[in-house]
């Protein structure tokens, strides 16, 4: 049995039914991420004045990606155009084109996250903060009389077996680029003080009373940021994924249907259109304001 | 994006040129007014947001077609809407219940 209005529309609403399906999904898509906007104003509202982080984001980044994802908007659209029009060979590269820059907005992404992983904050004893990115740490154990330089951290303390052997490394100090502190509320508003100064930190273990990375448990500002970008860019992986499908296998279907395969393109264009909709509105809110 | 005219891919060259262009002036303009040093947060806040306004009409409207969409997807972005702004509403109105001290 054929599905009717695969192609055509149907002719009392005047749509296809992948169309309306797309809209349904993108609606409930909407309440999605309205949802979180709206965990994110009270958030923001509650937090004391001046308590809110500031200029914790890198501007630049989040601008290059604002202009990669309007690029890819664009591109995914001539490449539903040049399918319009029949001509395979334009679609394939400008479908090709929005798949390498959603790839490379999923990378500058990843670099983003992976800074804020190596950064640091380090309560000290007494009563000063140091924060910085993550340099190096020197292991120690004591029994074996053994010390191990590290560039990753790993954590306080870590077994290592070696020739049947088991080393207990201990920390004895950690490395930071970045600066020490008096008033932890210095390191939240970044983007009043000008030529912050980095240098190399060396803390000793016995100065450290807590130590941890800007991951989404460090505050509620990078919790809420972590979660709506690491939907947002879910959202950039899953559509990554239908267009290579698209651009790749799936291209099949130009030959035999390519009406059809339009309509198709049609669809995914505009589910990347709503992924581009809502960077433009968690651009500004998370860096910006 | 469903166009019930013949499509013309040098038309649609120049209007995706003015997009981006759009695109990067309201960009550059939300970018600017973050940085005003005369203005408060709430107006800083209502200016950007504003920009980006007219930034997601430039992609929603000419991008996605929805200046000249069926009136059925009128209907449904509608009722969209209408929950969203419910649900900004209702976490507007419940000002005084706020939960305070949300950094740590």
């Amino acid at each position: 049995m054929e599905i009717p209005y695969t192609v055509q529309p149907r002719p009392d609403i005047g749509l296809y039914n992948a169309k309306l399906g797309i809209w349904l999904f993108l609606a409930s898509e909407v309440m999605l991420f309205g949802g979180l906007f709206s965990a994110y104003i009270l958030l923001r509202v509650g937090a004391a004045p001046g308590e809110w982080p500031h200029g914790w984001l890198n501007v630049s980044l989040g601008t290059l990606n604002t202009l990669i994802l309007a690029l890819s908007a664009i591109t995914t659209l001539l490449a539903w155009v040049a399918c319009k029009v029949g001509e395979f060979g334009k679609f394939k590269f400008f479908h090709a084109c929005t798949l390498a820059l959603a790839l490379t907005f999923l990378c500058v992404k990843m670099y983003e996250y992976h800074d804020k992983w190596i950064h640091y904050e380090i309560k000290m004893t007494d009563g000063r903060f140091a924060d910085g990115h993550f340099e190096s740490a020197v292991y120690v154990d004591k029994a074996a009389n053994k010390e191990l330089e590290e560039h990753s951290f790993r954590g306080m303390a870590f077994s290592e077996v070696s020739g049947g052997v088991t080393n207990n490394y201990e920390l004895a100090s950690v490395t930071l680029d970045g600066r020490i502190v008096t008033d932890e509320k210095l390191l939240d508003d970044l983007r009043s003080q000008k030529n912050i100064e980095r240098e190399p930190v060396k803390i000793e273990r016995a100065q450290i009373k807590h130590m941890e990375n800007y991951g989404p448990w460090h505050n509620t500002f990078l919790a809420i940021y972590f979660t709506l970008t690491g939907l947002h860019a879910l959202h950039i992986l899953g559509g990554s994924i239908v267009i290579g499908y698209l651009w790749g296998p799936g291209r099949k279907m130009w030959k035999t249907d390519p009406a059809r395969f339009t309509n198709r393109i049609e669809v995914s264009g505009l589910f990347w259109h709503f992924v581009d909709l809502v960077w433009i509105f968690l651009f500004p809110v998370l860096y910006l304001i | 994006m469903s166009e019930s005219h013949p499509v013309d891919f040098k038309t649609y060259l120049r209007r995706c040129l003015y997009v981006l262009i759009a695109v990067v002036c309201t960009t550059s303009l939300m970018i600017g007014a973050s940085f005003l040093p005369n203005y408060g947060w709430p107006a800083k806040v209502a200016m950007i947001l504003s920009i980006a306004c007219v930034n997601a009409f430039v992609v929603a409207g000419f991008l996605m077609h929805l200046l000249s969409e069926k009136k059925l997807i009128y209907t449904l972005l509608g009722f969209t809407v209408f929950f969203v702004a419910g649900l900004f509403v209702l976490t507007i109105y419940a000002l005084h219940d706020f939960p305070t001290g949300t950094t740590h």
